[in-house]
């Protein structure tokens, strides 16, 4: 034991397995799927071997690239108004006292974390064909409202659903502006208004573009709002992802796969768009002496609250919105506002839909559950034992921002659907099992975790850990008792968030599930879809009212200092 | 039971740097021994590998007889005290402090009374429920200091540990851990780049510079005798003046200066050539025949006066005079003559930077 020479293996044995296991998770989970998906879009039924055939198709039938451009258009133009919403947002939530200032901000963060599709159906219940103000205006007025189904009313859910991402990222950076470079821009002449445009934006210009970078990604892989504000023909490509896939029989999917490696490009295309331009400009500002707090009093304050308290309410709107629905009688498919309240959508999810609302806890709560552990584990690796390996899992953390949902979802189908037969000829397949879903949601959240891991360990002194080995305490305990130890309280708030965001999940999950793993968003856009909206709002209720709850308590618990984006 | 130290040409390579190359130490049971040297010296490169936290690339480092180069960290026995403290910030005093003798499974009856113990004998026993955000650099300096001690571990490493502390205070740590260790009797090994810190706490001192030991030996003989320049420039302050040497009689070389002013001193051995000499300020003083200047500034320092003398040839001097030993300083601009005791200088060649006086 106490021999040989130039070994180094003080803590390979842990961690190589650590490694192995982390690799393997995301081969079979990632990789190897959407390997199986690009095979998958280069053969087709209609031609033999290997074919162009379904990208041929796609760009010339105006069907299918007519969806490419509606996608691009609904990711872009809500991009541009998220930017012209957020950043003025954020300079004014910055630099003046707006009035109950903590309260907009909850508001808004909570207005990101439920799901999109939400927010589209709320706003189909006061601007639909049949809805509350539509009616209203007409039977009032005479007024006739644009329709808010297509591109119009999609554009403008998303914008008011992600402008938060721009806001979050750019308040951040406004915030850590040091004072002096401000000042000194204004004593080198130049006036507030020009000082905003020379100094402070450009500054925060990196900040803007990975807040737009969001917006544009979950814009572009979103499928619940275009699919329940589509409105006749309207396709994007996740929706048409999931019709392709719905209508190809057996499960090969070839045409949706291909779609799919096209969403894919465009996201890594923009990706790398992003980085390069951001690249070329990135200043980090360590703020000593943060902005200035401009103290406004009486009708100025008024004047500086209003617009925040203006986009706050309306972005908060609709959960505001679905949680009074869910208490209106409905009368088939409408809501009859005159009859008073009921409870009676809440006793009829008791009796028919229990099932989707533990399977959304179970799922998601089992799925943390393995994030908070391989997040811990892979985090450690990536800071501390980053060896060769270091730059591919880097790279398989950006999977995540580049793998739509829907895609990850069709990937799985088209890798798991078929893994063989048993001796009695069932077909032995994942999809279709909760497992799949869990998988899902660890392997598109993990990411977050694993940031939020790393930039804990990043600031961590290694001599503690060093502390605990040199008394006598092996490496893997140490990591247990000491390192594991101190992570867990900030992972655990960015767990409780990606929990939140796993409730929420939908695009991933409609692709996926079965009558027996249907989970809470899943019944809830089918519920829309099929026009039961007594329960759909009942349920959208519960996961808007746990998702408050749960950030609410990780943002007093962190004292404000959670990092949402 | 302490062990001895011995470290065989032990190698560090990071790359193609070599951070340590080729050290050999022997550090005998229970010493005080110091590794000094500038930032980047590989002397906390070679703590670290002492500790086990670095891979020894070439060569052994025993502990006694039992080499451990591929012995893991946690196995090796050896209390550690880092430069920023690494108390678990978790928990409080009494639970860092018996981290270790849990992990070796001493018994719990046991666990009490020596944590109370060590903490006492770092005077925080006072503080034992404190948690570590609720503690002066100062004290959790303390508390990493009982943690490391406590286990009675055969080896006790530290790594700059005074570092982070106001001056004062590390005046007060020094002597504390220097009686720590005089009392335990721990073989430790001691880490700095603050020569006056070193000088003041080690048995023995390693100068180390660019991954080579430099000079081994007592703070005194570091100091009167540096082995080249460069221990006798970084440790305290020396004056270094070209000269030429006549020593074909080793027993009365004569040195001469540029400006022509020559003196006698003995060699080691015969050598004539180019050489250096090397004097430190306090070495040198003003008398009636000497080595002829002029006083370009003088600075008043209480206990002495530090003056900055410039020689015919240009080279400037640094010269310190004890206020006691005159009636007052001398004026900018007036000549002087400067000598010294040959016996006390040093003298090197200029080519190896070998030492030549005795």
């Amino acid at each position: 034991m106490l021999s040989g020479k130039n070994s180094q293996p003080f803590y390979k044995d842990f961690w190589f397995w650590v490694k192995l296991l982390i690799f393997a998770v995301f081969l079979l989970f990632l990789v190897y799927p959407f390997y199986t998906l690009i095979v998958n879009s280069f053969f087709s039924d209609k031609a033999d071997g290997f074919t162009l055939y379904n990208f041929e198709r796609f760009f010339t039938k105006k069907y299918y690239y007519q969806a490419l451009g509606n996608s691009l258009k609904v990711s872009l133009v809500p991009t541009v108004t998220s930017i012209l919403i957020g950043v003025p947002m954020a300079y004014l939530m910055t630099r003046f006292n707006i009035a109950a200032k903590t309260f907009w901000h909850v508001i808004i963060i909570l207005s990101l974390m439920c799901p999109p599709f939400l927010g589209a159906y709320s706003w189909i219940i006061l601007f639909g064909n049949a809805g509350v103000v539509t009616q209203w205006l007409t039977d009032l007025l005479g007024f006739q409202m644009p329709s808010i189904y297509g591109m119009g009313g999609i554009c403008a859910v998303f914008t008011l659903k992600l402008f938060p991402y721009v806001y979050l990222y750019v308040s951040g950076a406004m915030g850590s502006i040091d004072r002096s470079v401000e000042e000194c821009a204004e004593n080198l002449g130049s006036g507030k208004l020009r000082r905003l445009f020379t100094v402070t934006i450009p500054v925060v210009m990196p900040s803007i573009a990975a807040g737009a970078l969001m917006v544009f990604m979950t814009a572009l892989a979103d499928f619940g709002t275009p699919g329940i504000l589509a409105g006749g023909d309207f396709r994007t490509l996740p929706t048409l992802i999931y019709n392709e896939y719905l209508s190809e029989t057996g499960g090969n999917a070839n045409l949706a796969s291909a779609i799919s490696m096209i969403i894919v490009v465009i996201s890594l295309l923009i990706l790398f768009l992003q980085k390069w331009w951001v690249g070329r400009k990135n200043y980090t500002m360590s703020a000593l002496r943060p902005p200035e707090i401009i103290e406004y009093h009486g009708m100025k304050r008024f004047w500086v609250t209003l617009p925040v308290a203006l986009v706050s309410l309306i972005s908060f709107l609709p959960q505001v919105i679905v949680i009074f629905c869910s208490f209106v009688k409905t009368n088939y498919s409408n809501f009859v506002f005159s009859e008073g309240f009921t409870l009676e959508h809440y006793l009829e999810l008791g009796r028919s839909l229990a099932t989707n609302i533990r399977n959304s806890f179970v799922f998601s709560t089992t799925a943390i559950v393995f994030i908070l552990i391989l997040g811990i584990l892979m985090s450690y690796v990536i800071v501390r034992r980053r060896g060769r390996t270091g730059g591919a899992l880097d790279m398989l953390m950006m999977a995540p921002y580049v793998i739509p949902g829907s895609v990850l979802g069709l990937c799985y189908i088209v890798a798991f659907n078929n893994l063989g037969r048993t001796a009695d000829g069932t077909v032995i397949k994942l999809t279709g099992t909760a497992s799949i879903i869990i998988i899902a949601m660890i392997i598109r959240k993990l990411p977050y975790t694993v940031r939020s891991g790393s930039a804990f360990l990043m600031q961590m002194d290694p001599s503690v850990e060093e502390a605990s080995i040199n008394l006598g305490v092996s490496p893997m305990k140490t990591f247990i008792k000491v390192t594991a130890r101190l992570m867990l309280p900030g992972v655990l708030s960015g767990a409780i968030i990606s929990w939140v965001t796993c409730i929420n999940e939908l695009s991933t999950s409609i692709m996926l599930y079965t009558g027996k793993t249907a989970t809470m968003t899943v019944a809830s856009y089918t519920n829309i879809v099929r026009n039961s909206v007594g329960t759909a709002a009942a349920l959208a209720s519960i996961l808007t009212v746990t998702s408050g709850v749960l950030l609410i308590v990780v943002f007093k618990a962190s004292k404000g200092k959670v990092s949402i984006v | 039971m302490s062990h001895a130290v011995i470290i065989k040409n032990a190698v560090k390579k990071y790359g193609d740097f070599t951070a340590v190359n080729g050290i050999s130490l022997n550090i005998e049971q229970g010493e005080f021994f110091t590794l000094l040297g500038p930032s980047g010296c590989g002397k906390t490169t070679l703590l670290r590998m002492i500790a086990g936290f670095n891979t020894v690339d070439g060569g052994e480092i025993c502990f006694d007889e039992q080499v451990i180069n591929s012995l893991p960290a946690h196995k090796r026995d050896i209390g550690m005290v880092f430069q920023n403290y690494a108390i678990f910030p978790h928990l409080n005093v009494a639970d860092n402090v018996a981290y270790g003798l849990k992990a070796r499974k001493v018994p719990k009856t046991e666990i009490g009374p020596r944590v109370d113990e060590a903490l006492k004998m770092v005077q925080i026993d006072q503080l034992k429920a404190r948690q570590p955000n609720e503690l002066s650099g100062g004290q959790q300096q303390r508390v990493a200091l009982a943690r490391a001690f406590v286990i009675e571990p055969g080896v006790l490493l530290m790594d700059e540990p005074l570092s982070n502390l106001d001056a004062k205070l590390r005046v007060q740590m020094r002597t504390t851990i220097k009686k720590l260790q005089r009392r335990l009797g721990i073989t430790t090994v001691y880490v700095t780049h603050d020569q006056e810190e070193a000088l003041a706490i080690s048995d023995r001192i390693a100068v180390m510079n660019q991954g080579n030991i430099m000079q081994i030996g007592k703070p005194e003989e570091i100091y009167r005798k540096p082995a080249n320049p460069f221990v006798a420039n970084f440790i305290g302050v020396s004056n270094f003046i070209d000269c030429a040497v006549d020593g074909r009689d080793p027993s009365a070389a004569t040195v001469k200066l540029h400006d022509g002013y020559s003196f006698q001193m003995p060699l080691r051995a015969p050598y004539s050539g180019d050489v250096i000499l090397s004097a430190r300020p306090e070495q040198l003083f003003f008398t009636e025949q000497g080595i002829p200047g002029k006083v370009n500034m003088s600075v008043f320092l209480g206990d002495f006066i530090q003056y900055e003398v410039e020689l015919s040839t240009g080279q400037i001097l640094e010269l310190n005079e004890y206020t006691k030993d005159v009636d007052s300083a001398k004026n900018d601009g007036e000549e002087v003559h400067i000598s010294f005791d040959p016996r006390r200088v040093s003298l090197y060649r200029k080519d190896t930077e070998e030492v030549l006086s005795c």
